[in-house]
């Protein structure tokens, strides 16, 4: 079939998918959704419909990007009513269908946003959301908008216009289109796209290798995941342009094994493209041959480093070598290989489709575009949203992600994963962008932003990152191994009140170090987290060196649980203790054993007057 | 329920589903892991023969990567996670509670062979943490006392 044929089938369905000739119900499923209900809230729809005799129609959707409000379902009816509802229960579902579906009440109530043309009073549009209002979808143009399963969805939204764009031009003027997007990496290090390219194009091989990225090893990230549920076609399309660009005719997609949704969703598309003839022999009816196969990773963090990466499809131990050679030179079993991002390559495919020139207006000079990023920790609003680059912090964390809960203060805000660093308050009007992070002893990172509060100490997550980057470092060199491993038994020592004051100097000074002597990016960064606490925070690890306090009331060895004249005697904590350190008598105020204390905290959690308190 | 076997047949069966090439050995391994729950010595005696990998060198492999076991998991596995957003919202309170309801350690079974219990480092569901997955439902918005449900519900 010729893709204008394609083209204009996908419009017929997707005119279809909008026409709304019976109640169509909308359900973000990808991950996050199921994670919070979504799929019993499906069922309860089903049933519920089947119930009173009403037929409708069932899609599940990709991510919308606020996840805080999950499960969401979105109902559509005849008359052209589009409306989301927020943290949907089972239980709201008899209400939602009596009284949206069969009176047509919109229930303004329960909806967080209209959607669509038609306007209701008192139901904001989606787009006004403050979490939406500021954000700009390229890479999320078509999350929870399609359905990831149906490839047509995707190209009438203009998918694989870019493929057929690409395939009636030179390689090199692709490559070149894609520099002059000033497309930069977007899997951590932003080297440029299509200069990455160039090299792998330029070197003579007869057979070259294409692969996509999509490790996220970074513990608290998930817009790789989120993309490849929601838009899988946006990737595979991405990576078959940049496999045309550098002449391979194979690629290969490696991703990791904790996200089996993915992976289905991307044999599934990896099948469609076979059929529409995106893949395979004589793609589009040009002689460009090419086909993708999925690798599942089998869990360790440093796989996510290109050379590493390399071994581990070669069925070896994923240890990283030193470059040169680089990949574009020398890469899987020796031949010129590109590895891409996952959200790299749903950029390409974009910029193909739209022109450079349409990418350049987004973003500052030097980073150009947007970028996702993961809100996750303590902030109102946590989800997935994509932003120009150039956005200060503040914007991300307080316009888009709603602040702080509970009334708590904005302490720090880790960006780049365990490679990155902890940005205090005073950072908060930085721009985000990869040369002011990287100023700021952080890194841009694949994306992840961990948002913490007062109640969250920094030597505790300094430690918690080393221990994540100890247990992860592969052991090839000595200053990123042994380094590591005292980094974190200093943080230890620190945070079990054993610290002494040279403790700190002597982190800055061995964080150099591991930083200077290690082959890659694992130990070259693995000392961030560590030396931006100590630099913005030093104050608090003085408090746990000289005064053995944690002002956080986070480690364990250096608080004490007490109750507070707000006890009311109700005996909950004195069940709930495992270690029998509370007594009193009932109405009567508890108290508790501090020899006995383990330090557990259920006391606090079950305590539902706040008499447990920290100090 | 008692340690699963797996037939010199099976095992033959996820070898054909593959190349007989190196790059192979992970995805095989992957197969054998999840018909058989771990990685047993008899697979690996096969493996190394039929791929011309020495036995150590496969050993050399299989401990690399957190995602292999020597022993038989047990009928449910929960894996709690102890990534950062999740580390951020008090995921070691759920973990405690998952040890202390289960009487075993992270990595260990059972002896009845009911559950495993296992930490892993992110299952990119941060938005809705703490998280854990119980075979392979993922829970969010957990907490001391829902986990302790959850794990009651099962038994
Ligand atoms: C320890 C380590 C882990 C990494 N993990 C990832 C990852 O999970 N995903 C990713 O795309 N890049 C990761 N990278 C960066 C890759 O090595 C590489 O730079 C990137 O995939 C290149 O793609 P890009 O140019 O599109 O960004 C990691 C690097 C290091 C040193
Ligand atoms: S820096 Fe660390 S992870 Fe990287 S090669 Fe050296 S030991 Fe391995
Ligand atoms: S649970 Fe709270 S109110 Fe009840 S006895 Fe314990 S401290 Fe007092
Ligand atoms: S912190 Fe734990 S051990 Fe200590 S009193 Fe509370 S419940 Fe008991
Ligand atoms: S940190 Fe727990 S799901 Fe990502």
């Amino acid at each position: 079939m010729k893709f204008e044929n394609i083209q204009q089938q996908a419009q017929r369905e997707w005119e279809a998918f909008n026409r709304l000739e019976r109640p169509r119900i909308l359900i973000g499923a990808v991950t996050c959704g199921r994670a919070a209900g979504a799929l019993s809230v499906r069922a309860a729809f089903e049933k519920e419909l089947a119930t009173r005799s009403i037929a409708a129609d069932f899609y599940e959707v990709g991510c919308l990007g606020m996840c805080y409000a999950e499960p969401l379902v979105e109902i559509g009816l005849p008359d052209g009513q589009r409306v989301m509802y927020n943290n949907v229960t089972e239980k709201m579902v008899a209400d939602l269908v009596e009284d949206v579906i069969e009176n047509g009440n919109p229930r303004p109530d329960l909806a967080l946003a209209t959607l669509g043309d038609a306007a209701i009073e008192g139901i904001p549009d989606v787009s006004n959301l403050p979490m939406m209002e500021g954000q700009v979808r390229i890479i999320l143009r078509n999350a929870g908008l399609i359905d990831p399963t149906n490839v047509h969805h995707y190209v009438a939204r203009g998918g694989y216009s870019g493929l057929a764009r690409a395939l009636g031009m030179m390689p090199e003027e692709v490559i070149k289109e894609v520099k002059n997007s000033g497309l930069r990496g977007r899997g951590g290090a932003g080297f440029p796209t299509g200069i990455k390219w160039e090299f792998a194009r330029r070197t003579q091989n007869n057979t070259k290798y294409v692969i996509c990225n999509a490790d996220e090893g970074d513990p608290g990230a998930f817009m790789d995941r989120a993309v490849l549920e929601s838009d899988p076609h946006a990737v595979l399309e991405g990576l078959t342009i940049a496999a045309y660009a550098i002449d391979a005719s194979q690629g290969f997609i490696y991703i990791r094994a904790e996200y089996p949704l993915a992976v289905e969703r991307l044999n599934l598309a990896i099948r469609q493209m076979e059929e529409l003839k995106f893949l395979g022999e004589n793609i589009m009816g040009t002689d460009f041959n090419f086909s993708i196969r999925i690798k599942e990773g089998a869990g360790a963090f440093v796989c996510g480093e290109e050379t590493a990466l390399i071994a581990s499809i070669e069925g070896r131990r994923g240890m990283p070598s030193s470059r040169p050679p680089f990949p574009s030179d020398c890469g899987l079993h020796g031949k010129p290989t590109i590895i891409n991002n996952v959200e790299t390559l749903a950029n390409v495919s974009e910029i193909l489709n739209r022109g450079a020139e349409w990418f350049t207006r987004y973003g500052t000079e030097k980073s150009r575009g947007t970028k996702t990023f993961a809100l996750a920790g303590k902030i109102n609003r946590t989800g997935l949203i994509e932003v120009p680059l150039g956005i200060t912090l503040k914007d991300i964390i307080f316009n888009i992600g709603g602040g702080i809960p509970d009334g708590k203060k904005f302490k720090a805000v880790q960006t780049g994963g365990p490679s990155g660093g902890c940005l205090p308050e005073e950072l908060i009007e930085l721009p985000v962008n990869y040369e002011e992070l990287t100023k700021a002893g952080s890194i841009m990172g694949s994306g992840g932003m961990i948002v913490m509060d007062e109640d969250s100490c920094m030597v505790d997550i300094a430690r918690y990152f080393l221990e994540f980057t100890h247990k992860e470092s592969c052991g090839k060199c000595t200053p990123c191994r042994m380094g590591s491993q005292h980094l974190l038994r200093m943080l230890t020592e620190i945070t079990e009140g054993k610290g002494t004051p040279g403790h700190i100097d002597t982190l800055v000074k061995l964080g150099e170090t591991v930083k200077s002597g290690s082959l890659c990016g694992l130990g070259q960064t693995a000392p961030n987290p560590v030396l931006t606490t100590v630099r913005y925070f030093r104050k608090e690890y003085l408090s746990h060196i000289t005064d053995s306090r944690c002002p956080a009331g986070v480690c364990q060895e250096l608080i004490t649980y007490s109750i507070n004249e707000n006890c009311t005697g109700c005996r909950v904590c004195l069940r709930a203790c495992p270690a029998d350190a509370i007594t009193g008598e009932k109405k009567e105020l508890h108290v508790i054993d501090p020899d006995k204390c383990t330090r557990c905290g259920t006391c606090m959690d079950v305590c539902k007057f706040d008499a447990v308190v920290i100090s | 329920m008692a340690i699963r076997e797996i037939t010199k047949q099976d095992i033959r069966g996820i070898l054909k589903e593959h190349e007989q090439h190196r790059d192979s050995l992970i995805p095989i391994l992957q197969g054998i892991q999840k018909k058989l729950g771990y990685i047993s010595e008899e697979a690996v005696e096969v493996i190394s023969s039929h791929l011309n990998i020495s036995e150590n060198d496969i050993y050399g492999v299989v401990t690399f990567y957190t995602q292999f076991r020597f022993t038989c998991p047990g009928d449910h596995i929960l894996k709690v996670c102890q990534g950062t957003a999740c580390h951020v919202r008090g995921c070691k309170r759920i973990m405690n509670e998952a040890t202390k309801y289960l009487g075993i350690s992270p990595g260990e079974t059972t002896s009845d062979y009911k559950f495993s219990l296992d930490s892993v480092a992110c299952f990119g569901s941060c938005a809705l943490s703490p998280v854990v997955v119980i075979d392979n439902t993922v829970h969010g918005r957990m907490s001391a006392q829902k986990i302790k449900r959850l794990l009651k519900a099962i038994e």
